[in-house]
């Protein structure tokens, strides 16, 4: 983490000795940051108090990550909720607006965020800036398609009869989200981002391994237009926390990339309250810099088609 | 106070007897028409139909002579003699005279359309005059048309005050009110029309779609919105107001679905002719050879009965 | 206003109020009753049918068969051959094949002409389908002749024309065909739900196993034979016919790559749970509890028309059945009378009379069911009607009911009875409307009525549910996506939407 300047911290008094021991001090302290979940727009510790700890690249100790628990999640659903119908209530333009401001929070942050990539060995920080950059550019791409998915994938049906009949979209509601492990920054907006644009609200497992990037994110969200419950970032234990995104009825979608048993798990939940499940295979990698890891059907995933029928009469 | 629309008043009134939808009351009328009548309830409602027929003459041309053939065909429609006669013969109020006497012994009444048939535009006094010497002449009926320009315009209380004094103008002759459906342009006005109209009739009056003489006559859905109206006002005040489709009935099978949608949305009560006519002409020989079909087995050819609109 | 309130001309001797002392009500007697009217094609169903596999029929490895009886006259009407396991692993085995070797090969152009081929074959026959349709379902001729059949050959020829046109269905990225799929269809509409099901699939270049209902297996059989006419190459579609275990069998075979479902969402919970873990493709469209929701500026006798097709057609066996009519308190009183008297003159028995409002209950198991939830919301206190209708002796019949004083805890409210049972709710304001109509588990479909434009769409944008019907009920069209929200499923059949749900993007 961050040191400040050393030479600030040079002291200048007139006894060498004491210049001397002063040298082997640490001229200032360097403040370590608490990481904190992001839920409802508040910074929050796991309600059970606990922790784990994750380590820098070089093996040293790094940070201690909120080990969410099952009421943790819980919480991050009801603040999903809370969010949820307004957040899907304004205007495709708005947010548009809003993800379009991410981006830039992003790309104005993005040596910050590189470094929280890199630091605690997610990849090199060469690999993080790339990532970075296309988490931003992804961010844009979504926000583009917020006022216009619904013009491509919905649209009027030439009923045989008196009626004019249009389908339209509306998001699911509540959507799980269990992030990747590789290319944590980037898969988190890759999966995040269409899901959001379409007005559902998100709860997101960040990765177990490489949270940190999601912790620093959260801090960006906040910053953000973004308003507060509409994506909430928990961290903890897949072991833990999975079977609550499978069974928690009041989650409509989810979409994780796990591995094989943890899809079987979500899938048995999710048959219990007949949930729109998108379960990716964490066993094959996933190309998240890929053009095809982007598309409006990424959001079509997580909407439903509303049907209106309509008599055409005087 | 805020300045009214011209027509607000006419709004105000649907919104108080109701909307209709087209479609719906479109759709409502399509399964009338699938009902399959057979054999026994077959003749039945040919029989019923022939019953309730107006049969009708309103021609320039008209003379006594056309009436007395016109009243012959009424008496007896058939050589068959469960055949029923007619309801009514309809004809212009100058020939009143001349039926009343053809038909003075029969059961048969004479309906006269007066109020400056077709159009209605006259003064109301010249109107009311024309119904009075109808009924003096011997009506036992009077078909009267509404002032369709008056109620488009929303001038609803004029529009009912007019028909107010044809009741009255009428004494003791049933009234049939045409609302002219055709030139309402709208379900939403027919209902309103038929309410408005009924409000100030007496038990056994008619409301009736059409003059015959404009572009469009009866079809199933007007005729239904009316039957609707019909049983909303019965219903609420008890009182029975009958129907008259009129215009565009020309087929036996046609006859039979209107009859069913008076089967189901009026019930029995409704099934004869002091509750339910139709206005034709064309139609009577239709029914007469189904009927005569329906009791020999064979297809009958137009021409073994009068007046048939085809003769090849 | 004036002419509200106007008073009747006083000057005249016939009077306004023919009977005054006492409450006037129609009569809706026998004073014109109407002659039985029954169709008379001939269905043509064989004594006995096999299974359809690899485009012949041929017998079931157990040599085992099901009786098919006529639920209007509970008499037989045909054997139906018992799909096992093994019979299932050889009709998947077939659909690969074909799949492999001719359809998945084939250009949509050349696909699409067969397809089409399949809708004019059905139009053609249509009256001898719809004869046989309701023979072995019990739902009215009318309807099977003015809506399933028809409807059928809608689909068939609806999807035949998306077949060379996917790259505009699907926008922006290729796609491929998923490769066999398997499906398992209900029996309340057993021609529409396959062609529901197989006009997608084979469109879009994919083969098909397809189970029909146990009780509803002629038709499919029929349609087998039309394939054969159709020359359609043989695999591309397999009937596999039986109960829940051959069904069990469609759904777990490891060559579908995707299953199709439509059905209870009981069962169909069941069929996520068996597949959890693989990577099938699904699609379930289940069950539903449908809000038909009256304001009181609605036309009142087009909306009574409207809920009573809702509840009442194809005998309320309807997974988008509007079942709960949510009536806005002010005409509540007025609007179930109009209720009362409309279904007085519905029409129940047999199925085979033209004039049938009404048909046979499709099984026995099924009407015990419906009496049961009945005989629950008498005992739960709601207040029951029935039209005094004559039912047949024979046969599984059931008049129409409506149940007033419903409240939302009844079971007669929250379950879907899959019957003619109306449970009539009442709200006062469009916020408490909406609210009645989301509380469920279920959101396949809606119904909204009011003269109002801007409230329409305000009640369509917050009615969860993937159909809403404004001033209309009961409407299905193919080009239009038929589909549930929350646990009415997920997918969507029909239109554009439902096409994607048959191809992978590639």
């Amino acid at each position: 983490m961050s040191v400040g300047n050393p030479k600030a911290a040079t002291g200048k008094n007139s006894t060498g000795r004491r210049t001397q021991h002063a040298a082997q001090l640490p001229s200032r302290v360097p403040v370590a940051k608490t990481p904190k979940v992001y839920v409802g727009g508040e910074f929050i510790r796991s309600e059970s108090g606990r922790t784990y700890p994750i380590n820098t690249d070089d093996g040293t100790f790094f940070a201690n990550i909120p080990q969410c628990t099952r009421k943790d999640l819980r919480n991050a659903v009801e603040a999903a909720a809370k969010a949820g119908s307004s957040w899907a209530r304004r205007t495709p333009y708005n947010r548009a607006q809003i993800v379009y401001r991410l981006a830039e929070m992003l790309e104005s942050r993005s040596d910050e965020m590189a470094r929280a990539i890199a630091k605690p060995g997610a990849s090199s920080l060469n690999d993080a800036r790339n990532e970075v950059a296309a988490a931003v550019d992804r961010l844009i791409y979504y926000a583009g398609w917020a006022d216009k998915f619904e013009q491509v994938l919905g649209n009027t049906n030439p009923v045989s009869g008196p009626f004019f009949n249009f389908t339209v979209v509306e998001p699911v509601g509540i959507v799980g989200v269990i992030v990747d492990d590789s290319s944590p920054l980037l898969a988190l907006i890759s999966q995040v981002a269409p899901v959001i644009v379409s007005g559902n609200a998100v709860v997101v497992l960040a990765s177990e391994t490489h949270p940190y990037p999601a912790i620093v994110l959260g801090e960006m969200l906040a910053t953000s237009d973004l308003p507060g419950g509409v994506v909430n970032i928990i961290t903890g234990q897949r072991k833990e926390l999975v079977p609550t995104f499978a069974t928690h009825t009041h989650i409509r979608g989810l979409d994780a990339v796990v591995v094989a048993a943890e899809k079987k798990e979500l899938a048995l939940g999710a048959a219990d309250s007949v949930k729109r499940l998108r379960a990716r295979s964490s066993e094959k990698e996933i190309d998240w810099f890929a053009e095809s890891a982007q598309s409006v059907y990424e959001i079509r995933n997580f909407i439903e088609f509303k049907t209106t029928w309509h008599p055409i009469g005087a | 106070m805020m300045q009214s629309r011209r027509t607000s008043s006419l709004d105000r009134f649907i919104a108080d007897v109701g909307p209709v939808d087209q479609v719906g009351i479109e759709e409502r009328a399509a399964k009338f028409t699938t009902r399959s009548i057979k054999k026994g309830s077959k003749l039945w409602g040919l029989k019923t139909a022939v019953s309730m027929v107006d049969l009708t003459t309103l021609e320039g041309k008209d003379t006594p002579g056309k009436i007395a053939s016109l009243c012959q065909k009424a008496r007896a429609p058939s050589s068959d003699p469960e055949v029923p006669s007619v309801a009514a013969v309809c004809i212009y109020p100058f020939l009143v005279k001349h039926a009343r006497k053809l038909l003075a012994d029969t059961s048969i009444k004479v309906a006269s359309v007066a109020t400056s048939f077709p159009s209605g535009q006259l003064p109301l006094k010249l109107r009311l005059q024309e119904v009075r010497q109808a009924v003096s002449d011997g009506a036992d009926e009077v078909d009267m048309v509404i002032n369709r320009g008056l109620f488009l315009s929303g001038e609803l209380d004029a529009v009912q005050d007019e028909i107010a004094a044809v009741v009255e103008a009428c004494g003791e002759s049933t009234l049939k009110v045409i609302l002219e459906v055709s030139e309402l342009e709208t379900y939403d006005n027919i209902r309103a029309a038929s309410m408005l109209a009924m409000r100030v009739l007496r038990a056994d009056d008619f409301i009736k779609t059409s003059t015959g003489k404009a572009s469009g006559s009866a079809t199933l859905a007007n005729t239904q919105v009316m039957l609707e109206a019909i049983r909303d006002f019965y219903l609420a005040t008890g009182t029975p107001i009958g129907m008259k489709p009129a215009g565009g009935i020309r087929t036996a099978k046609q006859a039979l679905h209107y009859l069913v949608a008076v089967k189901e949305t009026l019930g029995d009560a409704w099934l004869n002719n002091t509750r339910y006519r139709f206005g034709a002409s064309a139609l009577l020989n239709d029914l007469l050879r189904q009927i005569e079909k329906q009791k020999t087995g064979a297809y009958q050819a137009p021409y073994y009965f009068s007046e048939a609109s085809a003769s090849y | 206003m004036s002419v509200t309130t106007k008073a009747a001309p006083k000057a005249r001797k016939k009077t306004q109020a023919a009977t005054t002392d006492r409450v006037p009500e129609l009569i809706f007697g026998d004073l014109w009753e109407f002659d039985p009217a029954p169709e008379s094609a001939d269905p043509k169903i064989k004594p006995q049918y096999e299974l359809f596999i690899g485009g012949k029929f041929v017998e079931p490895e157990s040599g085992k068969y099901f009786d098919s009886i006529n639920p209007a006259t509970e008499k037989k009407i045909s054997r139906i051959a018992l799909a096992s396991a093994a019979d299932v692993a050889r009709a998947y085995e077939a659909a690969q094949k074909a799949f492999d070797t001719t359809w998945g090969r084939m250009p949509g152009r050349e696909r699409g002409k067969y397809v089409y081929r399949i809708a004019r074959l059905i139009q053609d026959r249509a009256r001898e389908f719809a004869v046989a349709e309701t023979v072995d379902g019990g739902k009215p001729i009318k309807e099977s002749r003015d809506f399933d059949v028809p409807m059928t050959a809608a689909h068939f020829f609806y999807h035949a024309g998306w077949a060379d046109k996917l790259d505009y269905a699907i926008p922006g990225r290729p796609t491929e065909p998923l490769g066999v799929v398997g499906q398992v269809i209900p029996w309340n509409f057993p021609l529409l739900m396959l062609a529901w099901k197989i006009a997608p699939a084979i469109s879009t270049g994919n083969c098909v196993v397809l189970k029909p209902a146990e009780t509803t297996s002629v038709t499919a059989l029929k349609f087998a034979e039309l394939l054969q006419e159709a020359d359609l190459p043989p695999g591309v579609v397999n009937f596999v016919t039986g109960a829940g275990e051959t069904g069990a069998a469609v759904m777990a075979n490891d060559i579908a790559s995707k299953v199709a479902f439509t059905g209870s969402t009981e069962v169909g919970k069941l069929i996520m749970r068996s597949l959890a873990g693989s990577d099938k493709k699904m699609t379930m469209e289940l069950g539903g509890k449908a809000a038909n929701i009256v304001f009181d500026d609605a036309p009142l006798d087009q909306a009574v028309e409207g809920v009573v097709n809702g509840i009442f057609f194809n005998q309320g066996h309807v997974c988008c059945a509007g079942s709960r009519l949510l009536v806005q308190e002010s005409i509540a009183t007025e609007f179930v009378e109009k209720l009362k008297r409309r279904i007085s003159v519905l029409r129940v028995g047999d199925p085979m009379d033209k004039n049938t409002d009404i048909g046979a209950i499709n099984s026995r198991a099924q009407l015990e069911k419906i009496e049961e939830l009945v005989q629950s919301g008498v005992e739960q206190g709601a207040k029951m009607f029935q039209p005094s209708c004559r039912l047949p002796g024979a046969g599984f019949f059931y008049r129409p009911t409506i149940f007033t004083g419903v409240t939302q805890s009844h079971r007669i409210a929250t379950e879907e009875i899959f019957g003619p049972v109306l449970s009539v709710l009442t709200f006062r304001t469009l916020e408490e409307a909406v609210e009645k109509a989301n509380n469920t588990a279920y959101g396949l479909s809606a119904g909204v009525w009011t003269d109002k434009g801007s409230r329409i769409l305000k009640m369509s944008t917050e009615l969860k549910a993937g159909v809403v019907w404004a001033n209309t009920f009961n409407k299905f069209d193919p080009s239009s996506p038929f589909g549930g929200y929350k646990e009415s499923g997920f997918g969507r059949e029909g239109g554009r939407q439902g096409l994607l749900d048959y191809v992978r993007l590639t």
